[in-house]
Order: C-alpha cells, then structure tokens, then sequence
C-alpha cells in the first residue's frame, strides 16, 4: 500500500529523515515511535506531502509520489493540533472535505450526521469548533478525514494532548473504528505503550533512522539493541562476553555467571550485552529445582505496580540489582516482608537476548 | 499562597479601613478593574468627542442672521440639506470617492501584506517599517508631489508625450476624482496593509496544510480559509480608512478642482469664508450619520460573505 524506499529528509544542515525503507501493507494499523525529534513528524509529513523528499522515492498504491501535491494525494491527516477550522461549526468542519466533491447536499448532510454518530458527538452539528474540548476536537478532526474515505489515514500524535483516561478511550476506539473501516493508519507517536497496543507493527525510529521494524510482541521478544530494548517496557542488561563457538556457544554474564546461549556469528572473546526481561525471572526462596540457570542473589526492595510487582534482587558481580516481575498477591504476598532475605533467581535460555555491545 | 490571599481574607477584629474595603472590592469585581483600567480612556473620550458632539448637535440648531448667530432651536439647517440636492450630490460624491478609494487601496494592500505575512520570512520588522516610508515626509508634500506627478506638464504627461503616445498633456489626471483617489489610496496605504498584515499572520499554518490535505487546491484554500480568517484585518482597514477620508478635504482642495469636490471641503468653507457654524455643524452631523449608515452597510456585506 505504502511503499517508503530509501527516503532522507534534510533541513538545511540537519538530517531529520536517514535512508528510511518501509513498506505498510494495505489495511495495516502501523505507528512510528521514536524519542523527540527522531523524524517521525517529517516521515509523516512526507507521506502527506507538506515537506518534499531530499532523496529516494515514496509510493502509494502502486503511485509515485513526489510529484503529487498534497491535496491529490489519497490520503488524509489528522494534525497534532487537530487544525479545526475555527470559522466554521462543527457540521462545516466535518463536510469541508464533501463541499468540493459536489456531493448533492442532502447526501451530505446524511454523511455528516453519520460520522457525528460514529465519533459520540450527535448534536454538536452547530457548535462552533472554539467551543469544543481537546478530545472532542480529536473527533471532529478524525471524522472530518474519515468522511472522504481515503485509502491511508496518518495521525501525528493524535492523543497526545489527552488526559490519560481519555487517551485510552480514544485508543480502543480508534483500533476498533481502524478494524471496522479497514483503512490503513500509520500513527506517529513517542508513547510505547499506545504504539504497542494498537498497532500491527512498529517502527522504532532514532536519530532519523529506522532502527527496527516489527509485531509489537517481536519487538518485544527481539529488540534488535540495546536501544530498542530500553525503549519498549523494563529491561534488565548485562555485559557479557562470548565464550566458545558453534553449537556449544556460551556466554559469560556479569553478575550471572556462564550460560550457553544461541549460536551466532559472534566469536569467541566479543564483548556483548545479554538482556533479559524482568518477567524472564523466577523468583525463589529456595533454589529451583530443575536444570535451568539460577544464581543466588539478596532482595533489595519491592516495587509495588497495581497487580504486579518488581522486584529488585542484588546479585554479585553486578553494581544494578536486578528487576524481576512478580504477580503481587493481595494479603498473602509471599514477598512481603523478605526484604534483606536471600533469594534465588531461575531463567530460561530463551529469555536471554543477546545484543551487540555499545 | 499568592499575595492576593490576604485580601481576600476576612478583615480583621474591628472595621476594615476604608482603603482595605476597596482594595477587596475591587480585587472582587472583575468589571469594576475593567473600568479602572478603562478610565483614562474614557475620561478622554467624555472630553474629547462626547462634549464637543453634544456642542455639535445643540449648533446645528441655530441659525444666522447676517453675521449674528441666533441661537433659538430649529430644524432649519436641515430642511435646507435635505431640499437643495447640491448637499446629497456632495455627500454622494464624497462617499463615492471614499468607498472607490478605500475599496481600491484595501485590495491592492492585500496582496502587500499577503506577501510580507507569508512570503518574507527574514527581517520582517524592516519591511514593515519601509511600508510605513510614505509617513516620513509631511502630507501636504506628498500632495504636492502628485501635483507634480499628475499636472498638465507633470511627469506623466511628458512620459506620455516623449513616448509619442499623446500629442498634446491630457487635463484628465489632475483636478478630477481621479487625482482625489489615487493621492487617498497612496496616503492610506500603510493603513490598511498593516491591519490585514496582523490578521494574516495570525492565521495558524496548520489550517492551511488541513485544507490541502482534505483537498483544496491553493485557489480553494485562499478562498475558503484564508480570506475568511483574515476578513477582521480586512473590515479593520476598510473602517481604518473609509471614515476619515469621507471627510477629507485637504485632499480635494487641492487635486480635486470642482468636480473634485467634496463634503468636507463645504464643511470647511462654513466655518470658513462663508461663516455660517449652524449650518457646518448641521452638515459634519449628517456626513458622520451617512458614515455611520455606510459602515453599517458594509458590516452586514461582510457578514453575507463569512455565511
Ligand atoms: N522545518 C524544519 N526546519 C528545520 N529543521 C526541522 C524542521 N522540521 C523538523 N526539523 C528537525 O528535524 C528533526 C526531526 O524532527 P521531527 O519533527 O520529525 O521529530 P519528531 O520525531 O516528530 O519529534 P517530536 O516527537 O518531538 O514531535 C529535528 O531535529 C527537528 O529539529
Ligand atoms: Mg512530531
């Protein structure tokens, strides 16, 4: 649907967008996350037209792009700020679109009233855009795009100004109204949580680059560094070193102690980082039974999260203490109470990721 | 705590002073500061139109008698306005030529400010005081410089005559309606380009780029975002100039001839070398009645077009 090939963006002397490659597939929810100032505005933009491409091409639906304006592009935005016509009402924001098309008035009308109640506002027809609140303007702003059916929706950070209640209303209702139209989106966002839970797949962008691309879970699962690892959800890191080669590959883990790991093309002596989630542990009071790895460690401290704890395990040869996610039972927490206490930590070798060093 | 909280807590045992009492009410009354704040402005204004109008209007009243003012209360003074048609025809005349040049000025200064609002993007400040240059020298000379200009040996004419595209000076551009608007329009330009500056450069670039995306081209999106959004700098200009020059009479007294005459140099010939005050002042009321009329008028137009 969306084919991004080789796309760099310059602005004078900064380079905003790097030699990005992307392909969306038609129907796909996707979001570009990345810190402040990763690119992902200009990516978006460039997709809508507002900035041209320094080089490389953009191709929509079998299309190029670079010659087209934005305004015969078959795509529509919903904008950060939302940009509600403030001289028009809340019927003429969501028809502006229509007006053009020469669409018989009646049938307009019919379409503005059902998009009124698709987004929750019926009645709000003739009240003036100034008089609306931030999550009622995100509605307006999204229907008024929908109305012209384009074939891909981008939103630049459209929940970014919602109080964190709403913002997760909005969320489930835009993945369902995404599933229910099949229109592709491609959402920019810095919230990993909002991009993890929405979409199809993610691309992880820095320093204009992207960095990764994939199923939220994979991202997840297999961050492909360092960065993105620290960038969706907890991680624990580790520096280690490949010790032995081919099947038999280990590695010997700060704080951990030597463990064989997934064979790779790393080589005997090279400095890595071995990063494991804090759900990969298991926590004992005893140690484990079974032939996993485990090591003895110290409890720090607990972190209570709502349902869920973390709990913070010293270990030797390790300056950090370890994170470890544990299920916080209410009245009859195990952990309560054990601070100070020696513990065992058990994982699995799947739980290891094995990252390049920086 | 804020520094305000003190106030707002009740006084003290004993009567709060006086002082203290209308610090609180006036920290309480948000229309009470507003006045405050207004006062000076509005003790101006009692002084300076208010008193003077309410003059105006008792004057217009009167009459003379040779050159004795009688001040016995009579519609006389207007009864003469309104049965000899020389007063409507100047009066006509006189918004006629303000509304072509008003009209002429605000649609070649939209354009300007069009340009300084979204085409200039370094060193805006000194464009906009380079717009002002026109102010620089004194009225009279830039009237006098149209003179020049315009004059039946004046620089058009002899451009036009060296061109060979005319025999003999053409009278048409000085003395004539003609001169009046092009001199008005020079005069006011800064006037109206600045107003309709700030309302342009006030419209959010996001607007723009939203009209794009759901499908104007850059025709659509002047016409249906950015003339809209900046209609309050247009009305702005229009008021800015139209008032003033309805009354004008420097102007018309000396690029106008007869045919370029207007009210305002009749109102000046009444308390002038014709000394008869009732009479001006009855006619000042009636030009600034048929402006107010005329700018209603003009008000509901826009209204029309914003629908
Ligand atoms: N019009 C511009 N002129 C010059 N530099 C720009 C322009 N637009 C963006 N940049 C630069 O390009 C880089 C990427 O900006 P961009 O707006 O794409 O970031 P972003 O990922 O959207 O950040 P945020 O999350 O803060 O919105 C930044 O360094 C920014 O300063
Ligand atoms: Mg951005």
């Amino acid at each position: 649907m969306i084919s991004i090939q080789n796309v760099s963006k310059t602005f004078g002397r900064v380079q905003a967008v790097r030699d990005v490659t992307l392909d969306i597939a038609r129907g796909e929810f996707f979001s570009l996350l990345g810190a402040s100032g990763s690119g992902k505005t200009t990516l978006l933009r460039m997709l809508a037209g507002f900035e041209g491409v320094t080089s490389g091409k953009i191709v929509i639906d079998g299309q190029p792009m670079q010659d087209t304006p934005p305004h015969l592009r078959p795509i529509n935005m919903v904008f950060q700020n939302y940009a509600i016509f403030p001289h028009l009402n809340v019927r003429d924001n969501i028809a502006y679109g229509l007006r053009r098309l020469g669409t018989p008035k009646a049938e307009q009308a019919r379409m503005v009233d059902a998009m009124l109640e698709m987004i929750a506002l019926p009645g709000y027809g003739d009240r003036l855009a100034t008089q609306l609140s931030g999550g009622q303007m995100q509605r307006v702003a999204l229907a008024r795009a929908l109305i012209l059916k384009p074939k891909v929706l981008l939103l630049d950070e459209p929940l970014g100004a919602l109080d964190k209640q709403l913002r997760e209303q909005m969320q489930l209702e835009l993945r369902s109204l995404q599933r229910q139209l099949g229109i592709t989106f491609v959402l920019v966002t810095h919230d990993q949580e909002e991009a993890l839970t929405l979409s199809d797949r993610v691309a992880v962008m820095s320093n204009g680059q992207v960095i990764q691309v994939d199923t939220p879970s994979g991202l997840y699962d297999r961050p492909v560094n360092r960065q993105v690892a620290a960038f969706v959800g907890t991680m624990n890191f580790f520096d280690a070193r490949i010790r032995a080669q081919g099947p038999d590959t280990s590695a010997e883990i700060a704080g951990l102690g030597r463990h064989p790991v997934a064979p790779s093309a790393r080589r005997d002596g090279d400095r890595v980082l071995v990063a494991i989630r804090p759900e990969g542990f298991a926590l004992s009071p005893q140690p484990p039974e079974g032939p996993g790895p485990r090591v003895a460690g110290r409890l720090m401290a607990r972190q209570y999260l709502g349902g869920r704890q973390l709990l913070h395990v010293a270990v030797e040869g390790r300056a950090a203490p370890v994170a470890v996610a544990a299920v916080a039972h209410r009245g009859q927490d195990p952990w309560e109470g054990m601070e100070d206490n020696p513990v065992w930590l058990g994982w699995s070798r799947d739980a290891m990721t094995v990252l390049d060093a920086d | 705590m804020t520094p305000f909280d003190s106030d707002l807590r009740p006084a003290p045992a004993g009567r709060p002073s006086l002082a203290v009492g209308l610090r609180n009410r006036v920290h309480r009354s948000e229309a009470l500061r507003g006045y405050l704040l207004l006062s000076p402005a509005l003790a101006v204004l009692g002084v300076a139109i208010i008193a003077p109008l309410i003059l105006l209007i008792v004057m217009s009243t009167w009459s003379m008698s040779g050159f004795d003012m009688l001040m016995t209360p009579g519609l006389g003074n207007y009864a003469i306005i309104a049965s000899d048609p020389i007063y409507a025809a100047l009066l006509g005349r006189s918004l006629k030529i303000a509304a072509i040049a008003t009209a002429a000025t605000v649609l070649l200064s939209y354009p300007v400010a069009y340009f300084v609002a979204f085409h200039v993007h370094r060193h805006k400040m000194l464009w906009l005081i380079l717009l002002t240059l026109p102010f620089w020298t004194s009225y009279l000379m830039r009237i006098f410089a149209w003179r020049v200009v315009l004059g039946y040996e004046g620089v058009i004419n002899s451009a036009l005559m060296s061109l060979g595209l005319i025999e003999a000076p053409m009278q048409v551009f000085l003395y004539s309606q003609t001169a009046v608007t092009i001199a008005l329009a020079h005069a006011w330009a800064a006037f109206a380009i600045l107003p309709i500056y700030v309302s342009l450069e006030k419209i959010d670039k996001s607007y723009l780029e939203a009209a794009a995306d759901l499908g104007d081209n850059a025709a659509r999106r002047f016409w249906r975002i950015t003339l809209p959004l900046s209609l309050p700098g247009v009305v702005a200009a229009f008021f800015l100039m139209f008032i003033p020059t309805v009354g004008d009479y420097v102007t018309a007294a000396m690029l106008g001839g007869p045919d370029g005459m207007m009210v305002g140099n009749l109102i000046q010939a009444q308390f002038g070398p014709i000394n008869d005050w009732p009479m001006g002042a009855a006619l000042a009321l009636v030009m600034t009645l048929a402006v107010a009329v005329a700018g209603l008028a003009f008000l509901l137009l826009t209204r029309m077009i914003r629908r």
